[in-house]
């Protein structure tokens, strides 16, 4: 295995022609970093996860993929209530035989990854029944024990409280740091993929995008050309650290705060 | 902090998903289905017109299976071993074949459509192969023909469906797949009304007869249309039952985990058209069975389709031997299955959509 584990090479994609989502992107994965993807609502992240899966032709370019994925959708519901066990040795699909089931082996790995999230305890619950970060975890350990090399997220923190936002960012870095997973994830916080990811890619439309350090290339400048607003770069130290996050700013909410708007009266 | 944990500890203690049963003795419910349908076999053999006692009924059994210890002067007499060879054994095997089919047919189609309310008669083959019967019956020809006629016209039907869905899409959304399949039904059914209209008036009690649905008149024939691809499939279907977890995930989750969904999915749905066919083309319509068996059997062992396809092809055997016997027996003129299975399963999936949402499946 090469150090790249995702090369997009002139890739593009239109639904219909002459109207392309996005056109000659270019960038890279290196192996065992966390990249996050941005863009705003129909620029095509979820078009360009497709094809990354394999589940969608792209129009244009080339992507070549050094590993297996394993892919957390959005919002993950199933019709039927299968059980957390059940959940995660669905994860074992690619080590159990066409023609064979899970054996005991597979069992002791499903439960093993999910005494590493710490939710071995609910192994037998109705998956349903779970919270939405819970179930995050659930679908990590099913990534884990698919011995997958690159993690697909999308939009890993979207419907969750801003606790279960923190417990899945981090296990995201713990991921990547301590098992030496690529991970791949779509996200509309700018501050999470600053936070967490290594690389990152901003979608801005047509052939235009950047691409580069998340450091770098999570600027005001870029940020306020993705998403049409003010987002500012704020530094702070906590515990001995520097941090760095990134904080919109709402226009008539913050004149409205300064006293600079007049209330309108019925 | 600690409300947090007794909830947290409350929730650990929850039973497990779906199922009457608890996760670890569930094995056990196959197990004890096939031990009913073996019983169920056998009480069957012993229903009807010319009704026996169970043990004649063992004793015959038993002399069929090893007639070199038949006994000198044999307890039963020629009509009743006639009765049980002819008739009786046929129409078991036949009524237990078409159960089990019909059982593993709508198990595996509502896993892979992710939609419990999918049944075989979805996919338009049931209206196919009623089609393609009533055709042989028109054109006169003798049973054999309209098994022949029957089990293309249900093969035709699903072709029509899958080339409409690839089409459309391309064949890789569920949705349209089902939209495909109610389509070609519908128009199967229009092509069996016209006929009917068209059809001489000499033919059409037979006609109406065969669409109700019957095992009257099984023979060794029909059992042996049944069996090979009812039991071919079932095998085959069997080794596949984890892969439809995976498939009931959705495409794209499936895809990810490495499974070839496209390959996987029109197996699946020829095998499940295969098995459809062949019990329209012995025995008519028997509706319902493969939408309302599935369901009793996700309530009984939950919805993992490794235990959840044995069962529910041993109660739709169970279901339906159950019901042929009740057709024989409750009133002196044999009642056509079809209509019962019908009248039957109206109700038992309007009390299990009441019973059992949010229980043995859910849709959010």
């Amino acid at each position: 295995m090469n150090n790249i584990a995702l090369q997009i090479s002139n890739l593009g994609h239109a639904y219909k022609s002459d109207r392309w989502l996005f056109r000659d992107y270019n960038t890279q994965v290196k192996r065992g970093e966390v990249f996050a993807l941005l863009g705003p609502n129909g620029c095509g992240k979820t078009t360009l996860l497709k094809i990354l899966l394999g589940a969608l032709k792209p129009a244009a370019g080339t992507v070549a993929i050094d590993g297996r994925m394993a892919f957390v959708p959005q919002l993950f519901q199933v019709t039927f209530d299968y059980s957390v066990m059940d959940m995660v040795l669905m994860g074992r699909a690619r080590q159990v035989g066409l023609f064979s089931q899970p054996s005991a082996e597979d069992e002791e790995a499903a439960m093993a990854a999910l005494e590493r999230f710490g939710i071995a305890h609910f192994a037998g619950h109705p998956f349903h029944e779970l919270s939405g970060g819970e179930r995050q975890l659930v679908i990590f350990a099913r990534a884990l024990v698919s011995e997958a090399d690159i993690l697909i997220l999308d939009e890993p923190t979207s419907a969750l409280d801003l606790k279960n936002q923190i417990v899945v960012l981090d296990w995201i870095t713990r991921l990547s740091h301590q098992d030496g997973l690529t991970v791949l994830f779509t996200t509309h916080h700018p501050h999470h993929a600053l936070a967490v990811a290594d690389d990152a890619l901003l979608m801005l439309g047509g052939t235009k995008y950047a691409a580069g350090a998340a450091s770098e290339v999570l600027s005001e400048d870029n940020l306020h050309a993705l998403y049409g607003v003010d987002i500012k770069l704020l530094s702070f130290e906590h515990s001995g650290h520097s941090h760095e996050t990134l904080v919109p700013v709402l226009p008539y909410a913050s004149r409205a705060r300064n006293g600079s708007t007049a209330r309108e009266s019925r | 902090m600690k409300e947090n944990e007794r909830a947290s500890q409350s929730r650990v203690t929850a039973q497990a998903p779906g199922g009457l049963f608890p996760r670890k003795y569930r094995w056990a419910v196959p197990v004890f289905l096939g031990m009913g349908v073996l019983i169920a076999m056998l009480a069957s053999l012993c229903i009807g017109a010319y009704p026996m006692s169970f043990a004649q009924g063992a004793r015959i059994l038993m002399h069929l299976a090893c007639p070199f210890f038949t006994p000198v002067n044999p307890p039963w007499n020629l009509k009743e071993l006639t009765v049980v060879t002819i008739v009786r054994i046929p129409r078991v095997l036949l009524a237990t074949l078409s159960g089990m089919g019909l059982g593993m047919a709508g198990t595996a189609l509502q896993g892979l459509f992710r939609n419990p309310l999918v049944g075989p008669d979805i996919i338009g083959v049931s209206s196919g192969a009623a089609f393609g019967g009533v055709v042989g019956l028109v054109l006169g020809c003798p049973p054999v023909g309209i098994l022949f006629f029957a089990f293309c016209g249900g093969l035709l039907a699903m072709a029509c469906t899958m080339v409409l869905a690839r089409l459309a899409n391309g064949g890789n959304n569920s949705m349209i797949l089902i939209l495909a399949g109610v389509f070609i039904g519908a128009f199967f059914v229009a092509l069996l009304g016209l006929l009917e209209f068209l059809a001489p008036e000499s033919n059409i009690f037979a006609i109406v007869a065969w669409l109700l649905g019957s095992f009257v008149g099984a023979d060794w024939n029909k059992v042996l249309i049944s069996a090979i691809p009812t039991l071919g499939v079932g095998a085959v279907l069997m080794t596949l039952r984890w892969r439809l977890n995976l498939l009931s995930l959705g495409d794209l989750d499936a895809k990810s985990l490495g499974i070839n969904v496209g390959v996987l999915r029109w197996i699946i749905i020829g095998m499940a058209s295969l098995v459809v066919a062949a019990q329209v083309a012995v025995s008519g319509l028997v509706g319902w069975v493969g939408l309302v068996v599935p369901h009793c059997a996700r309530m009984l062992v939950g919805p993992d389709h490794r235990r959840l396809l044995p069962t529910a092809a041993l109660l739709g055997a169970l279901f339906i031997l159950g019901l042929d016997d009740l057709t024989r027996s409750i009133v002196r003129a044999e009642i056509p299955v079809g209509a019962l299975t019908s009248l039957l399963g109206t109700p038992l999936v309007c009390f299990l959509l009441w019973k059992t949402q949010g229980k043995g499946w859910r849709r959010e």
